[in-house]
């Protein structure tokens, strides 16, 4: 009993070794959002298309996606056609044009479709900001309440829609 | 040596000690006071890139963290206090932000787990010791 006794300090070291060596690798891209369960942020920014002002009030009325996106991220260019899928399948998808020029993002759009029912044009990215975001392309779902349920870090597709879309009802 | 090739030297020499147009574009902030360029300077420091995780504002190149940046100098010359701009901070990138963990229920063990392994091997150590003592008694 004595001799089992000695050899707990050993014991813990490997355990917390392990613990550690398996972590290292161990990057968190996925981090979960502070909005979770939050609504919308307040924003008052111009519509990419029709260059009207745009606020949360124009918003829909859910269940729908908020997609980040720039002309300057190549995921995004990645992830378009995908979302030109959901959006051809009924999904309400919004845009948002981060930190963008608003001439590239409009020739983007009439080159490669508008998966969009609307585009916010956060040229400054402070609407960025508040919804937590730290780059492109990232992708929230916001339930028929107006609350955010989700948030996606990075390119969509189909495995990551199934994943996204058990939120849509939520 | 020619005086202007002396000035080139000179001017490499400055440019190698900027190390990148991150620090440049901080050196040309303004503040009102110097109590508010300290506290800029701390506050990048505490605050950790969202983008660049084990990086702090102050340390990361990332677009985030120069717009970030932008955020705390403005709220510090708008006289937001310290605590409102980690609120700020925490509401849209979560706690993480934080280098040093606020101290609340949830955070409980993580503060108080160093005092508790401390005292564990406190009461190995005297356990241990006490132990020898006695060994030491019968055998003399």
């Amino acid at each position: 009993m004595k001799k089992v006794l000695f050899f707990i300090p050993f014991i813990a070291l490997v355990i917390l070794g392990s613990f550690f060596y398996f972590n290292l690798d161990r990057h968190d891209d996925q981090m979960p959002s502070a909005l979770l369960g939050k609504s919308v942020p307040s924003f008052t920014l111009v519509n990419l298309k029709t260059n009207d002002i745009i606020t949360q009030k124009d918003l829909p009325q859910g269940p729908y996606l908020i997609n980040v996106w720039g002309t300057w991220c190549p995921a995004c260019a990645q992830e378009h056609e995908y979302l030109m899928e959901l959006s051809a399948k009924g999904i309400n998808i919004i845009g948002i044009d981060y930190k963008d020029e608003m001439k590239p993002a409009l020739d983007w759009l009439a080159e490669r479709g508008n998966p969009y029912s609307k585009v916010i044009f956060d040229e400054m990215g402070r609407l960025g900001v508040d919804l937590g975001v730290t780059g492109a392309p990232e992708t929230f779902v916001v339930n028929s309440k107006g609350v955010i349920v989700q948030r996606h870090q990075g390119v969509v597709n189909e495995a990551v829609w199934q994943s996204l879309k058990s939120y849509m009802n939520e | 040596m020619a005086l202007w090739l002396r000035a080139v030297f000179v001017w490499f020499a400055f440019l190698s000690g900027i190390n990148s147009g991150m620090a440049l574009a901080d050196s040309i902030r303004e503040f009102e006071t110097p109590s508010q360029k300290v506290r800029y300077e701390q506050l990048i420091q505490s605050l950790r890139c969202p983008k660049c995780q084990n990086q702090s504002l102050a340390d990361s190149d990332s677009a985030i963290a120069t717009d970030l940046r932008d955020q705390v100098y403005r709220m510090i010359t708008s006289n937001k206090s310290n605590t409102d701009i980690e609120d700020y901070m925490v509401a849209r990138y979560g706690e993480f932000v934080l280098y040093k963990p606020v101290f609340e229920s949830h955070t409980f063990f993580l503060w108080a787990a160093p005092l508790l392994f401390l005292s564990v091997g406190a009461i190995v150590f005297i356990l241990v010791l006490r132990a020898q003592r006695k060994i030491t008694e019968t055998e003399f």
